[in-house]
């Protein structure tokens, strides 16, 4: 037996999902079923005829997923009249499909009827985006004399059936006013209490607007004719639309004289600048710059090193980390280089390496702020990697234009201890390029009565993978650190 | 005699359109329902109209004032220009974004400025506005504030509880460009403002110990923009700052600013076409970067003098020069290298990778996705389908070049 089934078919998920579910459970072939709507020509008069079967004896109650409801939600409110079909089709191919065209069909991106419900849920999509893009409100002032809630009235034409699908969009952005929204294909309205929605059509009402005259300043004014690109602009603002958009109507002879703008502008030279300009130069050359400190302390020296360009390093990294501590500190430890977090505070030693060495000192009972801290390269050298920046080892030249600073640093302190940690520093600090293992964990003497003591990195700690020897590097570092603090008592 | 709103409405946004952004997307979901307030946001950003020049009209972009104590070369408010100056009042700019709010006709405000006295000074009255609009009108549209680099940390600081997204401008690609046009600005002060800005977005972004609750703060995060074509960087040197400022600074997005000619100009400055077709490679560059899984290094490598080829999109042109990599089997290829074939985007690869699972794919299964064949066929097989040593052919890259036009004078 063949059935005829009409629908109101203005985007309404339950009529469709009713008859769709007695068809199905009767076990009805899609090829079976004439869907109908109101709109038909002859479809107002169907409404008698939709009887539906009685369910089939074996039937077993049935389910579908979510994305399935969601998917139908938005192909219902489509305007094309296969919908349904459409839609009742992969229902029955999803209950009766078996493995490959059953409960999977959604995941089939290239299956003509996903395909097709794709594409028309997309075309909703872009309908209801459009109309949150493209409504206008026009004020309705409020009679004199009377308070309240201001009115807002617009016209739109929307190309498929989706009024309830967006009025709640308009409810939580609008809700502090009175609005109606008239179309073709239903009207909504909200008074700040309730949300009515209806699917009748709407007549265009005679709508004005003051204001619309500032938006169509700022239209025009926020053009640039130099850039003209029409085609892009009609892609995403169809000509359909233009109609009820009240800066249409600047368009097409604001691309008329796009052209004929730019030449002028081309062609009018640079002008004398105005006194206003010569006044602002002036007081510029007058102000006071910055007190520079006193040549040779320390705090001048910081200064002068923050427009360091003796390597390339500088321009890549945000700022100069310059050593950081008491001038007359009696022990100095010196780093590699500065890592992400110390780049973006201008602190040496607070990322993850700094907090773990701060724990090691704390535990050996040395206070932080008694060091002075610094490193042998003061830029952070790194290479992009996505959102992350990857440590890059500096090179010898590098160390070498660096080690202009530390001298001076070391010189400034005078420290009687100083720790390198790493090979980094250590070469920095001596020249030296030899095996860390091998001049770790005792004293060398230095120039000027000064100590040197060497030990790891504390970032060499952290990339250990193994929890076992991480834990016995870490107590040889805190075992190091003890030495430090009895060396410099 | 004083301008009218009007007028200065025209000047003001006038002197805003060179801002490349307009976006409004990327921030937290929030709306008016619970506030019985104006305005919300969800997620994806609107383009409530599109000007001739192709460009999205999301917000309500503006100079609070356009006299400005600066003198970049490369900018219409430079204070040697002698463009009609205006400014607003913060109680006009609120009543401007409000109106225009309610009127649909915008999705929030994008508030610039010159910079009067000092960089607190304006600061301070940009920020007023954004609590005003949150506190005193309850507004819970987007807001996006440039900020001034050398404002003080504790208007940033207030800034980011009110706005969604922050920014503030590198201007040039190179330090000596930023030296060269913009004598007043510190490339190393914008790049510092950027770490100190990110540095607060992670701070807020940990939840607090007491709430366990993150504190929204800037929840677009922060973005920047780049002039193209006002200096002689090349490509390669654009995209690796761009790469540098991705990484170093956490930024949503960086906008390159095809160098558009500016009235009353600066003779040291080209007064030519904006190189729009340049601007668009590079943010297609950019995309491959982010989205792609490409190196920088691999997009410029191929190209002669770091200038990516006007012709053909990155993706392509690197094709072309990797012809070893190819043809690629849609049935088994990996997703990575899947998405380094022309013609294909993350949502097809997506969509392959999806329905492979149920049967051997052929070209028929790519036109439902909507691919194009004829961009993809050289580089591809499927079931069905090989293409013959067509990634060989000599002529390959001539398929694709656009057909020679009549050029137009400027």
């Amino acid at each position: 037996m063949r059935y005829r089934f009409s629908l109101r078919g203005r985007g309404d998920l339950t009529e469709w999902r009713d008859a769709a579910r007695a068809f199905l459970m009767a076990g009805i072939v899609p090829e079976y079923i004439e869907w109908r709507t109101m709109d038909d020509a002859d479809g107002l008069f169907g409404f008698d005829e939709n009887h539906l079967p009685p369910p089939h004896p074996d039937c077993e109650p049935m389910t579908v997923s979510p994305a399935f409801i969601r998917l139908a939600q938005a192909v219902l409110c489509h305007s094309d009249p296969t919908r349904f079909a459409l839609l009742y089709r992969m229902l029955f191919r999803m209950m009766h499909g078996g493995v490959i065209h059953g409960r999977h069909l959604l995941q089939m991106a290239t299956d003509p009827d996903v395909v097709g419900a794709s594409r028309m849920a997309k075309s909703v999509g872009r309908d209801y985006h459009k109309m949150t893009a493209f409504v206008r409100f026009k004020e309705l002032p409020l009679k004199e004399g009377t308070a309240g809630r201001r009115r807002f009235i617009s016209w739109f034409e929307p190309d498929h059936f989706i009024i309830a699908r967006v009025a709640p969009f308009f409810q939580r952005r609008f809700t502090d006013m009175d609005w109606l929204i008239l179309t073709p294909k239903g009207s909504a309205s909200w008074d700040g209490e309730t949300l009515r929605t209806t699917d009748e059509p709407a007549e265009k009402p005679d709508l004005r607007d003051e204001t619309d005259e500032l938006w169509r300043t700022y239209y025009a004014s926020i053009f640039n004719p130099a850039r003209l690109k029409v085609k892009m602009m009609t892609t995403e603002m169809p000509k359909k639309y233009w109609k009820n958009l009240p800066e249409a109507e600047l368009i097409p002879g604001l691309i008329a004289n796009a052209e004929a703008n730019v030449i002028e502008m081309a062609r009018k030279a640079a002008s004398e600048p105005l006194p206003f300009h010569h006044r602002i130069q002036e007081a510029a050359a007058r102000a006071p710059v910055e007190p520079m400190p006193i040549a040779g302390t320390l705090a001048a020296l910081k200064q002068e090193a923050r427009h360091c360009t003796r390597c390339d390093i500088h321009c890549l990294a945000t700022q100069t980390v310059f050593g950081d501590g008491p001038p007359d500190a009696k022990v100095m430890f010196v780093g590699e280089q500065p890592g992400d977090q110390e780049d973006l505070a201008g602190k040496p030693f607070v990322g993850p390496a700094g907090k773990l060495f701060n724990d090691v000192i704390g535990e050996a009972g040395i206070d932080r702020r008694s060091l002075y801290i610094t490193n042998a390269v003061k830029h952070f050298k790194y290479e992009p990697r996505g959102k992350r920046r990857i440590h890059q080892k500096p090179n010898m030249g590098e160390v070498r234009q660096c080690r202009w600073w530390l001298t001076q640093e070391l010189e400034l302190v005078r420290p009687k201890l100083v720790v390198a940690m790493g090979a980094t520093a250590l070469f920095a600090l001596t020249d030296m390029r030899q095996k860390l293992e091998d001049v770790r964990g005792e004293p060398i003497a230095m120039e000027e009565g000064r100590m040197l003591f060497v030990t790891v990195h504390p970032s060499y700690l952290l990339r250990i993978p193994d929890e076992g020897r991480k834990a016995e590097e870490l107590a040889r570092f805190r075992e190091d650190m003890n030495r430090i603090k009895r060396l410099a008592a | 005699m004083k301008k009218s709103l009007k007028e200065r409405l025209a000047i003001l946004s006038d002197a805003a359109k060179y801002d490349a952004s307009c976006a409004s997307s990327g921030t937290v979901k929030r709306d008016s329902s619970a506030t019985g307030g104006l305005g919300s946001t969800e997620g994806s950003g609107i383009c409530h109209a599109y000007a001739p020049d192709g460009r999205c009209i999301s917000l309500l972009k503006i100079l609070l004032t356009n006299f400005c104590i600066y003198d970049c070369a490369y900018c219409i408010n430079r204070s040697s220009s002698n463009v009609e100056r205006a400014r607003f009042t913060p109680e006009e700019v609120i009543w401007l974004t409000l109106e225009f709010y309610r009127r649909n006709y915008i999705e929030g405000l994008f508030l610039s400025s010159g910079i009067i006295r000092s960089s607190d000074h304006t600061m301070e009255e940009m920020v007023r506005i954004a609590r005003e609009l949150r506190t005193t009108h309850n507004f819970r549209g987007y807001i996006h504030l440039k900020s001034i680099p050398e404002a003080s940390a504790h208007l940033i600081e207030e800034a980011g509880l009110y706005a969604d997204r922050l920014s503030i401008n590198i201007e040039l690609p190179t330090d000596s460009g930023i030296s060269r046009f913009a004598p007043e600005k510190r490339p190393d002060n914008i790049r510092r403002s950027m770490g100190k800005l990110r540095l607060k977005i992670e701070e807020m972004a940990d939840p607090t110990l007491q709430t366990k609750r993150k504190k929204t703060f800037a929840p677009a995060g922060q973005s920047t923009q780049m002039i193209v074509g006002a200096d002689g960087a090349s490509d390669a040197t654009i995209l690796g700052t761009s790469a540098r400022l991705y990484g170093s600074y956490g930024l949503k997005r960086v906008y390159y600013s095809a160098f558009s000619p500016i009235p009353d100009s600066s003779k040291n400055l080209p007064l030519i076409k904006p190189p729009l077709m340049r601007e668009h490679r590079l943010y297609q560059a950019d995309w491959l970067y982010r989205f792609y899984g490409f190196e920088i290094g691999e997009i410029t490598a191929t190209q002669a003098g770091g200038m990516l080829d006007l012709d053909l999109d990155p993706k392509l042109a690197w094709a072309l020069g990797h012809r070893e990599r190819f043809p690629v089997d849609i049935n088994r290829a990996e997703k990575e290298m899947l998405l380094r074939v022309p013609g294909f985007g993350t949502k097809t690869v997506k969509g392959i990778l999806s329905s492979r699972r149920f049967g051997r794919l052929r070209l028929d299964d790519l036109k439902r996705l909507g691919v194009s064949l004829r961009k993809v066929q050289p580089f591809i097989t499927a079931e069905g389908w090989t293409p013959h040593r067509l990634v060989d052919r000599t002529d390959l890259r001539a398929m694709f070049e656009p057909k020679p036009e009549q050029l137009s004078l400027l």
